[in-house]
């Protein structure tokens, strides 16, 4: 399946990129994860430490163990300031 | 029942007062507004708060919000407007309004309001200082507030006991 990835605050800046199309079979968010830090020093920094990383599916918060069926669109960001 | 997420300043003060009157008309009898500023660092030295955000998440995460304060208490009205982009000290970030027919709806309401878009919108904030940027780290604080609302209308997103 074929996903918009989203990279938000310091995960943008560490990845070097806003978003990117990711061609994959991976069934949950956490396999997906284990993908994108294989494909390079800059995205294994990203990842690094996943206890700072939260996600987003189609737009709505969720869980590393998520399924991927069916999602467009996977957020990955810090935890949230607004205020 | 409106929610702007917006780069340009506005003017909480002129914002308060047309909620209020609208208020006043649909029969409200209690308002409470909030708005958050951008605060120096202690002596001085925060050039820029730079506010990054998700187009169109935050306008659904704030709707989801507001759409579950409503739920909750009898409000009349409510209002959440939040900026995004470069600010300096001193700028109006965002504010909050509701308005109820009795002050605890309204007082309850915009703190719910207030705790869950700190922790479940997504923003972030940069702060530039002193030729050194900076993202701001989420407070443990700020997701204990949350846990006294209950946990059933925005559970943790992830079981990572406390760290940020």
């Amino acid at each position: 399946m074929k996903l918009t990835v989203l990279y938000f605050a310091w995960l943008r800046e560490r990845i070097a990129e806003p978003r990117e199309e990711v061609e994959t079979e991976a069934a949950t968010v956490g396999a997906l994860v284990e993908e994108l830090r294989a494909r390079g020093p800059r995205h294994a920094a990203a990842f690094a430490d996943m206890g700072a990383v939260r996600v987003a599916l189609d737009q709505d918060l969720a869980t590393m163990d998520a399924p991927l069926a069916g999602v467009r669109e996977v957020a990955f960001f810090p935890p949230m300031t607004g205020g | 029942m409106a929610v702007r997420v917006e780069h340009a300043p506005f003017d909480y003060g002129r914002e308060a007062a047309a909620f209020e009157r609208a208020a006043a008309r649909a029969g409200a009898g209690a308002v409470v507004t909030f708005c958050g500023i951008v605060r120096d660092r202690p002596g001085g030295g925060l050039d820029c708060m730079e506010i990054e955000h998700y187009p169109g998440m935050t306008e659904r995460a704030l709707a989801g919000i507001e759409a579950e304060a409503r739920h909750r208490w009898a409000l009349s009205a409510a209002l959440i407007v939040h900026r995004y982009g470069p600010m300096a000290p001193g700028e109006t970030i965002m504010m909050v309004a509701t308005a109820a027919p009795h002050r605890a709806d309204a007082f309850q309401a915009a703190e719910f309001l207030m705790d869950y878009l700190k922790s479940r919108a997504p923003f972030w904030k940069k702060e530039t200082g002193a030729g050194q940027a900076q993202w701001v780290a989420a407070r443990d604080e700020d997701e204990a507030a949350l846990s006294r609302w209950g946990d059933k209308a925005a559970p943790r997103p992830e079981g990572d006991a406390g760290k940020s």
